[in-house]
């Protein structure tokens, strides 16, 4: 017995869906609805106690808690350096690399190394560089550049713990745009530069009027991207400083950690979490218009 | 006289190049050469970039004890088998999302799109809830199946890109001469959409091999601890011992850097037909 021609075509795009629609409703989805609700209750995390729905409260609290203030401000700052960091490094790179007559590909290899090692090792390293008083950056400060007399120590204060973090969210994030960069510049059309130089245009000239018009769409892109990335900062700051000293290096999604997993309060960390996530669905909502159609953007 | 000029341009190119080369790559140099070194618990100083007796102790002490073999196999599991499974699901989604028409086709996956750009920490609090009620804490399978989980958008998302850009008339033709759309997807589109599968494989293999929040939160036992996990446990455990951290962190980078030499073309094609990070 099969099934009517009709019916099937109902009933196939489903089948074809179901075990990512399963995966991604059990473990996605269902964990962003439960969160929310969470974070309305001062939560219980012991069976035999109720959790208590308390509205709005967490959130409220939130707002008038320095730690999170702090944590709010941090965050704000890591995405405000990182991300113009990345890009303008990233696009000097481009531009650099696509200047060579020959060996581009080692360099673009190279340059991309660190993006792809994990955060863990890059933290933990990036740690014992900075390490205090005898880590190797200090070292050059000191014997090598005679910049500072002493050795900084970087963890003991929030205003240079944080320094490591920034570096290392740049670093490791360089190779990323340059190689969407890259991408781009291959595709603006030679003769329209040519023409242009034929008509006097600098090489400065040609590339802030002809290619960086050109590539735009590419550089909002990327914007939108690292700007996403960089609220996300969590494990080089969860790593590096841990948050200290004194919780003044906590950005949004370590402070929320520690709230659920140190403080063992689920409900104000999920709050913390959720305003978090207010923000990056408002930056992805706008991300998705770019999307939509990726090859517009890289046509 | 003007190729004199051009020369020198060149030169100059190169040396920033070589200069940009050197800054991305010295922290791994560093890190190279202090795994050479014998009991690195404070640093040597002046410090060295080839250290004076290299050996290989700290490679065979991280490699011996600590049950560090176990962990490669624990993350080599975990890793395939989670990066198998999400890519099968989400490229069955994603064909179905290119090419079958049904209700709600574009609002599920512009949630599968929102989805994505949350951050997994930010509902990492009911995830540990729901596996703890799943009976998936401290178990490889809590960390396989959350991984799946949160592969899946990003595949789907890149793969129905792939699908939209292929020639339908083949497709077409089999299911004229009476071929079901199983045959279809599983001999034809499939095998077709090998770059594009490669592509999201080492995607989510990286992803996956590297997961160190997830696996931080739910595995309290040591024996079934992954990589980053257990690298970030030589910190502290009797003071950091650099050395055997700095081994452990090669051994862990080894698939990943061999991965990416061998395969370099599809981590540009990845990028560039999507985006990702």
């Amino acid at each position: 017995m099969s099934i009517g021609f009709k019916a099937q075509r109902k009933i196939l795009p489903f089948i074809f869906l179901l075990p990512a629609l399963a995966f991604f409703i059990v473990f996605q989805v269902y964990p962003l609805l439960k969160g929310f609700q969470m974070s309305l209750y001062h939560w219980e995390l012991l069976p035999d106690k109720v959790s208590q729905f308390i509205g709005l409260k967490n959130y409220i609290n939130a707002f008038t808690d320095p730690i999170f203030l702090r944590a709010s401000k941090n965050t704000l700052i890591y995405a405000l350096v990182t991300v113009p960091g990345q890009m303008i490094l990233a696009m000097l790179a481009a531009v650099l690399l696509n200047a060579l007559p020959r060996g581009r590909v080692i360099f673009r290899v190279l340059y991309y190394i660190p993006v792809i090692t994990s955060w863990v090792i890059v933290s933990l390293l990036i740690r014992y560089l900075f390490q205090s008083p005898e880590g190797l950056i200090n070292y050059f400060l000191v014997n090598v550049f005679h910049i500072t007399k002493n050795p900084i120590l970087w963890m003991n204060k929030a205003s240079t713990a944080f320094i490591p973090i920034l570096i290392l969210g740049i670093w490791k994030g360089i190779g990323w745009s340059m190689v969407i960069y890259l991408a781009a510049l291959a595709g603006v059309p030679k003769e329209l530069q040519e023409a242009a130089s034929i008509d006097g245009a600098s090489s400065w000239q040609n590339y802030w009027r002809i290619t960086f018009p050109l590539i735009s769409p590419t550089i909002v892109f990327t914007l939108v991207m690292l700007l996403i990335g960089g609220f996300n900062v969590f494990i080089s700051v969860y790593l590096i400083t841990g948050g200290g000293p004194m919780q003044q290096t906590e950005v949004m999604l370590s402070y929320a950690y520690h709230q659920a997993f140190d403080y063992l309060d689920f409900g104000y960390g999920a709050a913390l979490s959720y305003t978090m996530g207010i923000i990056i669905i408002i930056l992805s909502l706008l991300q998705i218009k770019l999307l939509r159609k990726p090859q517009e953007i890289y046509a | 006289m003007k190729f004199k000029r051009k020369d020198f341009k060149n030169i100059i190119l190169y040396l920033i190049a070589i200069i940009g080369a050197v800054a991305m790559i010295f922290p791994f140099l560093w890190l190279v050469s202090n795994s050479f070194q014998a009991h690195v618990f404070v640093i040597e100083y002046p410090p060295k970039l080839i250290p004076d007796n290299p050996t290989f102790e700290n490679f065979i002490r991280a490699w011996t004890s600590n049950k560090f073999q176990l962990y490669f196999l624990n993350s080599s599991f975990t890793a395939t088998t989670a990066t198998i499974g999400a890519v099968i699901c989400s490229a069955m989604a994603a064909y179905a999302f290119a090419r079958f028409e049904f209700k709600g086709k574009e609002l599920v996956f512009t949630i599968f799109l929102l989805v994505l750009m949350v951050p997994d920490v930010v509902t990492i609090m009911p995830k540990f809830l729901l596996a703890k009620t799943l009976g998936l804490r401290n178990s490889l399978w809590g960390l396989i199946l959350f991984y799946i989980g949160m592969n899946i958008s990003l595949n789907t998302f890149l793969l129905r890109g792939f699908f939209e850009s292929q020639p339908r008339e083949l497709e077409e033709a089999m299911v004229i001469d009476g071929a079901n759309p199983f045959t279809v997807f599983f001999s034809l589109a499939l095998p077709l959409a090998k770059p594009a599968l490669a592509t999201v494989t080492i995607f989510s293999f990286l992803a996956n091999w590297d997961e160190f929040i997830w696996a931080l939160t739910i595995i309290d036992d040591p024996l079934k601890r992954t990589l980053p996990i257990a690298i970030y446990s030589f910190q502290g455990q009797h003071g950091t011992e650099w050395g055997l951290t700095f081994a452990a962190m090669i051994i862990a980078l080894i698939p990943v850097v061999l991965i990416f030499i061998s395969l370099q073309r599809y981590f540009t094609s990845g990028l560039t037909t999507g985006a990702f990070k």
